[in-house]
């Protein structure tokens, strides 16, 4: 059985596409959340770099990346194996030719996948940040829109093998995953992992002896701005998402909403007390990085949770992300300047299989099939995306190599690449961090 | 090592996927999907050790 997109009454197609209209503003806060935990001396070349690869990222998914990707019931290229189908990539004209752009179903999916595979490109900005550079940074936007992300897009949102789990083989409904918990965040924050290890750290992060120094933040008001604004945007993403990939009634808006709200707070609160508890006092990044893990996992698992559930998603994301930044920073010297690694492959793994375990979907009618769905889910994740995203990023890094310079390492990214800094009235300091 | 530990990763899905497709039973697939989610575990172990190392080399 092939999957279909779901019909939309006019109304419910007017209310789809509202709620898509806010998805920009989570990319805007992904956006003041990558330049306020990086430096100062790169912070226009954050915001720029997210410019671009929101532009990249849209240019690309529409010549390439949506005729990878099509649509749930929509052509595609599928095999045999012991007699049942194995649907595994679009096959739709380029530049979105077989899709009339109104308020269809797929017209809708379209216009989600363009922000969504945006917000996907933004992940990686914050873990190369400050020594990644802007031409290398728009390179690998293109990889990730045009052929990593719809790839698996396809599997997941494109009546692929991976959404057809339940039908094929009983295991539940299929791998769920209402608004990308793995699909966006996952996907993004492996290729974050792949840019982190492909750069390596920034100078002065690791001593000789592997001891790790500490280089903050330099804006926590744009961090937690961002926050604000992601949570709007989430509030948008993990509704429309479901409607569209989920197969959940518009009347359940409501509760997705609710859902992501309490995720986000029990994820903000639980990661202030751990921070409280550990260093003494509420630390503002870990808690904004809470904040957002708790997004992050609510977008798979928000349609099918009940309000006491969300909280309990929330609580485990937002407990898990200071334990998952200090095991990269600390014990596998990974430098990750905004914890877009924890936040986003820890926080949406987390998600993907809440799905299963906090949730009633699949459960009530194929016992623990959708365990295994959701477990295939993630193994396809680690064991193909990540090595997928480490090969491309690998061989364009020997085409064109990422990292800026040792001029740049010394300079910051506003003065070598941009030949400014964004903000020139104020004494930004020598490099205090780097022991020469 | 890191590429040995890619190829683990790559198996360890190769062994998940044909799992699914290829074992009748439930149990057989729960059995061979986590054995390969176990692969992985360790060929991204062996990826994580030779990035480590190579990072301690360039402080």
């Amino acid at each position: 059985m092939t999957p279909a997109l779901p019909f939309l009454s006019d109304s419910s197609a007017a209310l789809c596409l509202l709620l898509i209209l806010l998805v920009p503003l989570a990319c805007v806060g992904l956006a003041l959340l990558n330049t306020g935990l990086g430096r100062s001396r790169s912070a226009s070349h954050a915001m720029l770099s997210s410019l671009c690869v929101l532009a990249v990222a849209a240019l690309l998914y529409v010549i390439v990346g949506s005729s990878l990707q099509g649509a749930a019931g929509r052509p595609a290229h599928a095999f045999v194996i012991a007699g049942k189908t194995w649907n595994w990539i679009a096959a739709e004209p380029s530049f979105l030719r077989g899709v009339h752009l109104d308020l269809s179903p797929a017209s809708l999916v379209v216009l989600l996948q363009i922000f969504s595979v945006g917000l996907a490109g933004l992940i990686p900005i914050s873990s190369g940040a400050d020594r990644w550079k802007l031409g290398a940074t728009c390179a690998s936007t293109a990889l990730l829109a045009g052929w990593t992300y719809p790839l698996f897009s396809h599997w997941v949102w494109g009546g692929g093998w991976l959404a057809q789990l339940g039908a094929n083989y009983g295991l539940g409904r299929g791998f769920l995953d209402g608004a990308g918990s793995g699909t966006i965040h996952a996907v993004g924050g492996l290729t974050a992992l792949s840019i982190t290890w492909i750069l390596g750290p920034r100078p002065g992060k690791y001593s000789s002896e592997g001891i790790s120094a500490a280089i903050p933040g330099h804006n926590a008001v744009l961090v937690l701005l961002g926050c604000m604004c992601a949570w709007l945007g989430w509030l948008g993403l993990n509704a429309s998402g479901a409607i569209l990939f989920a197969g959940a009634e518009p009347s359940s808006v409501v509760l997705i909403a609710v859902n992501t709200t309490l995720a986000a707070a029990a994820a903000g609160l639980t990661t202030a007390v751990v921070t409280r508890f550990r260093f003494g006092r509420p630390d503002a990044s870990l808690v904004a990085n809470g904040w957002m893990a708790g997004l992050v996992a609510s977008s798979a698992a928000a349609p099918f949770l009940k309000p006491a559930a969300a909280i309990v998603l929330g609580a485990v994301a937002g407990g898990l992300v200071p334990f998952a930044v200090d095991l990269l920073e600390f014990k596998l010297a990974v430098d990750d300047p905004g914890g877009a690694i924890s936040v986003h492959v820890v926080g949406g793994i987390w998600g993907l299989l809440a799905v299963a375990a906090l949730s009633d979907a699949g459960t009530r009618d194929a016992s623990n099939g959708q365990w295994l769905a959701q477990v295939v889910g993630v193994a396809t994740l680690i064991g193909f995306v990540l090595p997928l995203t480490y090969g491309l990023n690998w061989l364009l890094n020997r085409c064109y190599r990422q990292r800026v310079d040792v001029e740049g390492d010394w300079q910051g990214m506003d003065l070598h690449e941009l030949g400014a800094g964004a903000y020139p009235e104020f004494d930004i300091h020598s490099d205090e961090f780097i022991q020469r | 090592m890191k590429l040995m530990g890619f190829l683990l990763l790559v198996a360890g899905w190769a062994l998940v996927v044909s799992a699914i497709a290829l074992l009748p039973s439930a149990t057989a697939r729960a059995g061979f999907g986590l054995a390969g989610v176990a692969v992985e575990l360790g060929g991204l172990a062996l990826v994580v050790h030779a990035h480590l190392v190579l990072t301690m080399k360039k402080p």
